[in-house]
């Protein structure tokens, strides 16, 4: 066979075909893989949500039963999280992570492999739950119980075990970059010299490290409340109920930060690029990443205002989670002053990250106003809350991710993108993004609850603009795939260095970037 | 796209913003009804100039930025890169504004939680996918269901104006009295919502919560179950009449004699023809959320009714299952009266498919229980 010959010939060739992928220890390979699942996952977990929309298109049931609609809220929320954004952020951090520190590849090639892998039976098991008797886990993403003991389906099961797979995936890669980026950077590149993203991901794995098997506490425990006759979370056998909500928001507010530091990594490296002028602040950069990460084990309860806590514990987490704003503010501060008296050009990885600025703002502030409890009380499990966390995940994660793989394409293909059809993928994404979700602070505020698959007459007409705009948001999507593919498949021959005002080692080896790269360490001065 | 097309997208946007500023509740919170609730609208109003002002300032920057300093107007780039005296006052400036916010959101919480010298207390029971009253000074219990059609919801009639908002039997509370809300839940936990109140609590099974509110103005406020409760959470709407202490008086009157009159029906020798015809609202009222109105379920979770083996099976068992519950079945003893479970009981096991023959008398219900 000639993929034999192919694989011996050369110490640095490569398997080829299908085995090239299972079996890589590749970062560059299965930083690759990563991406393309997520994007998939993306289409798959974006084609949900246009479900959800074409319900809630008007009032009254159309399409979906509620059951059904629920079934769609809750696999989109989970597909999207896990399937989606993180799994992109790993690829990224797969892809460039190396080149950026000038290592030849992660620590651990072959768990590197395994944490890939490992997503697939995870992603299987969520997408087939769909098909199984009682349908798919219909309890919201956030799994309270005791409605998730209460249904029978085993889906919740499926749910629950990929869940598991993925978090053991999710250690493994942290604990595969934190290695690398501690010992093998380049000689001379010291902590502080490290690029903001090399940062912003040291920091993400450590919390992911800290948080994940939090979640897998919880999820075990609600798998033997099903089935073990436990009652970890049933008040009739001693249990509480909200005990869940504590453990899983210990969990689920640092994924919201894990979800949006590499975000705010990709924006610092791109921002400069495009400003031709050098990061402003980095050091605090450093520090607010830091602060930002610490303050996410103490602010959780703040998802539970609602549940009735006693007044110091309220007090206490409106008030943590307002000091969070202050090192995001921090963030904006200095990606606004690094941009200012630059020399900024408006390629597409510029316009997402600009973008991205100012509308992650948009849910930083409304993300403040949930701060204060008693305004909370008003909006906590409204569409006003659905459209803070989408500023936050679809123009802060989502979008950034978008900039970053037109930003980084002519590195990985060797060819540019096409300018003007990544243009028309950012102004469509950007208006249909806004249209879609910002009728949904007016609706949330006036007293539309989120999880309903109908709703009251005075909601009507925001709706059918949030509809309108989610399937334009959705089908310009299609673009970016067929820039990316058309962008592999040839085009304008890529520079080493693309970008005129790019700084960092990736851009020091060619374009494609060969197989392996710096087997020979570069010294950075 | 020519001017005159350009015109009529205008346009569009323009009714559409139209046809909204008519409801001037539909862009923000709702008219407050309570102390809390404008003290709420106010804090909201407040956050909302606050961060506008830091966004004009921010983003004014910005966009003077992108403007003024791009490479085609042919701007160079410095190449500053720090500025400590400035890094430290944008993060001191923020502590300041912050603590400006917490001062008077601290005030107001404390206001929420003081439930201390209520005038009466109401309990409230959350369940798949009702909610249930209790007037604990009052012995006044009853229990409240969505009103909307089946028909409304499906497009097949008109949708009225309180679609989705409106209920059978409402709560009713007089003005001017602080009104103790005691919340728990008999399955899942659901969230008792009035928007123009600012009340919002978690009703939590096997724990009992507290929240309170007083209205001045009597009315009708409309609001809904917040935390997702299953298939039928949207459609578990709560309704409070707010009245004039009199119209209370006489309204719990009235609800006691209405009791007493469902009692004394227990006692009654009842036919089957009555008690199937009676059934039959029960029926479409509490079980067809589950088990449909033509009784064929929703399999795996919810059985058919038809040929079901409780239903045609011994008598004993059926009542069992619709007094204690099983699993997601609820138990019913505490919602039904003995007349609604005998009457649901002979239309189950003579209606839908099924012909028993047998039924129960609501005496044997009461003695059942």
């Amino acid at each position: 066979m000639s993929t034999n010959t192919a694989t011996h010939h050369d110490d640095h060739g490569h398997p080829t075909g299908i085995m090239r992928w299972v079996a890589s220890t590749n970062h560059k390979d299965i930083g690759t893989l990563y991406l393309w699942f997520s994007f998939f996952m993306f289409l798959f977990a974006g084609a949900l949500a246009l479900g959800i929309r074409a319900e809630l298109f008007q009032p009254g049931l159309q399409f979906l039963e509620p059951e059904n609609f629920n079934r769609l809220t809750t696999l989109h929320g989970l597909i999207m999280i896990f399937g989606a954004i993180m799994p992109a952020f790993v690829g990224f951090a797969n892809w460039m992570i190396p080149l950026m520190i000038g290592a030849s590849d992660l620590a651990f090639p072959r768990l590197n492999n395994m944490s890939f892998w490992l997503m697939i039976p995870a992603a299987l098991l969520l997408m087939t739950s769909i098909f199984v008797p009682g349908g798919a886990i219909a309890g919201g993403w956030t799994m309270y119980p005791p409605l998730s003991v209460q249904n029978p389906s085993m889906s919740v099961d499926m749910s629950i075990l990929a869940l598991h797979i993925l978090g053991v995936s999710s250690i493994v890669g942290s604990i595969n970059i934190i290695t690398t980026i501690l010992n093998m950077r380049a000689p001379g590149m010291t902590m502080m010299k490290m690029p903001l993203f090399v940062w912003t991901w040291l920091i993400t794995a450590f919390l992911l490290i800290a948080s994940m098997p939090v979640l897998a506490g919880a999820l075990t425990m609600l798998l033997t409340d099903r089935h073990f006759g436990t009652s970890f979370f049933d008040a009739a056998g001693g249990g509480d109920p909200v005990l869940w909500q504590h453990v899983f928001w210990f969990f689920g507010h640092p994924e919201v930060y894990i979800m949006i530091l590499p975000a705010f990594g990709l924006i610092s490296t791109i921002i400069p690029t495009f400003a031709r002028k050098p990061l402003f602040g980095y050091a605090s950069m450093v520090y607010a990443t830091a602060a930002i990460a610490l303050l996410s084990f103490v602010v959780w309860a703040h998802h539970m205002f609602t549940t009735g806590m006693p007044v110091a514990g309220q007090l206490f987490f409106m008030y943590s989670t307002m000091l969070i704003s202050i090192p995001t503010g921090v963030k904006v501060f200095n990606w606004v002053a690094t941009m200012w008296r630059g020399s900024m050009t408006f390629e597409t990885p510029m316009l997402f990250s600009i973008a991205v600025v100012f509308l992650f703002t948009i849910g930083g502030f409304s993300g403040l106003v949930c701060a204060i409890l008693p305004v909370d009380i008003q909006v906590q499990d409204t569409y006003y809350v659905v459209a803070h966390f989408h500023y936050v995940l679809f123009s802060g994660a989502a979008m950034s991710i978008m900039g970053a793989v037109y930003y980084w394409l002519p590195k990985w293909t060797g060819f540019m993108y096409d300018e003007t059809l990544g243009k028309w993928h950012f102004w469509l994404t950007t208006i249909a993004f806004n249209v879609t979700f910002f009728p949904m602070h007016f609706t949330g505020l006036a007293g539309m609850p989120r999880r309903v698959p109908d709703y009251a007459l005075q909601f009507a007409e925001f709706n059918m603009i949030s509809s309108f705009g989610a399937f334009a948001l959705g089908i310009s999507q299609l673009l970016f795939l067929y820039i990316v593919v058309k962008c592999i498949k040839g085009g304008t021959k890529a520079d080493a260095k693309p970008w005129d005002g790019a700084e960092g080692l990736e851009w020091t080896v060619p374009s494609p970037a060969p197989f392996h790269t710096f087997e020979v360490p570069p010294t950075v001065k | 796209m020519n001017k005159r097309s350009i015109l009529s997208l205008g346009a569009a946007f323009l009714s559409v913003y139209a046809a909204n500023s008519h409801a001037a509740y539909a862009l923000n919170l709702k008219t407050p009804a309570t102390e809390i609730a404008s003290q709420i609208y106010d804090l909201h109003m407040m956050m909302i100039w606050v961060c506008l002002a830091i966004f004009v300032v921010v983003f004014g920057l910005m966009f003077y930025s992108i403007l003024k300093h791009r490479k085609s107007a042919g701007h160079v780039a410095s190449q500053f890169h720090e500025n400590h005296w400035l890094e430290v006052v944008w993060t001191i400036i923020p502590v300041i504004i912050l603590a400006g916010m917490a001062y008077p959101a601290t005030k107001t919480i404390l206001a929420m939680k003081d439930t201390a010298a209520s005038d009466m207390s109401i309990k409230v029971t959350g369940s798949q996918w009702k909610w249930s009253y209790d007037y604990l000074d009052q012995d006044v219990k009853f229990v409240s269901t969505l009103a909307t059609s089946d028909d409304q919801i499906h497009n097949k009639a008109e949708k009225g104006e309180n679609y989705l908002l409106e209920v059978d039997n409402p709560m009713v509370v007089p003005v001017g009295k602080k009104i103790k809300v005691l919340l728990t839940a008999a399955d899942v936990i659901h969230a008792f919502w009035v928007p123009e109140f600012g009340i919002k609590q978690d009703a939590i099974p096997g724990f009992v919560r507290e929240t309170w509110f007083r209205v001045d103005k009597p009315g009708t406020y409309r609001g809904q179950c917040a935390e997702l409760c299953g298939k039928a959470h949207g459609y578990m709407p709560i309704v409070v009449e707010a009245m004039e202490e009199d119209d209370y008086n006489a309204w719990i009157v009235a609800k006691k004699d209405a009791a007493a009159a469902a009692d004394a029906g227990a006692d009654q020798e009842w036919t089957k023809d009555d008690l199937v015809a009676a059934g039959k609202a029960v029926y479409e009222k509490n079980c067809a959320v589950c088990h449909q109105v033509n009784g064929a379920g929703m399999p795996p979770a919810f059985p058919a009714m038809t040929g079901s083996a409780i239903a045609t099976g011994p008598l004993e068992g059926h009542l069992d299952i619709i007094l204690n519950g099983k699993n997601i079945m609820p138990a019913w003893a505490a919602v039904l009266n003995d007349v609604d479970i005998a009457a649901v009981i002979a239309y189950e096991r003579n209606a839908l498919g099924n012909n028993t023959g047998d039924f129960i008398q609501p005496s044997a219900v009461k003695a059942a229980r």
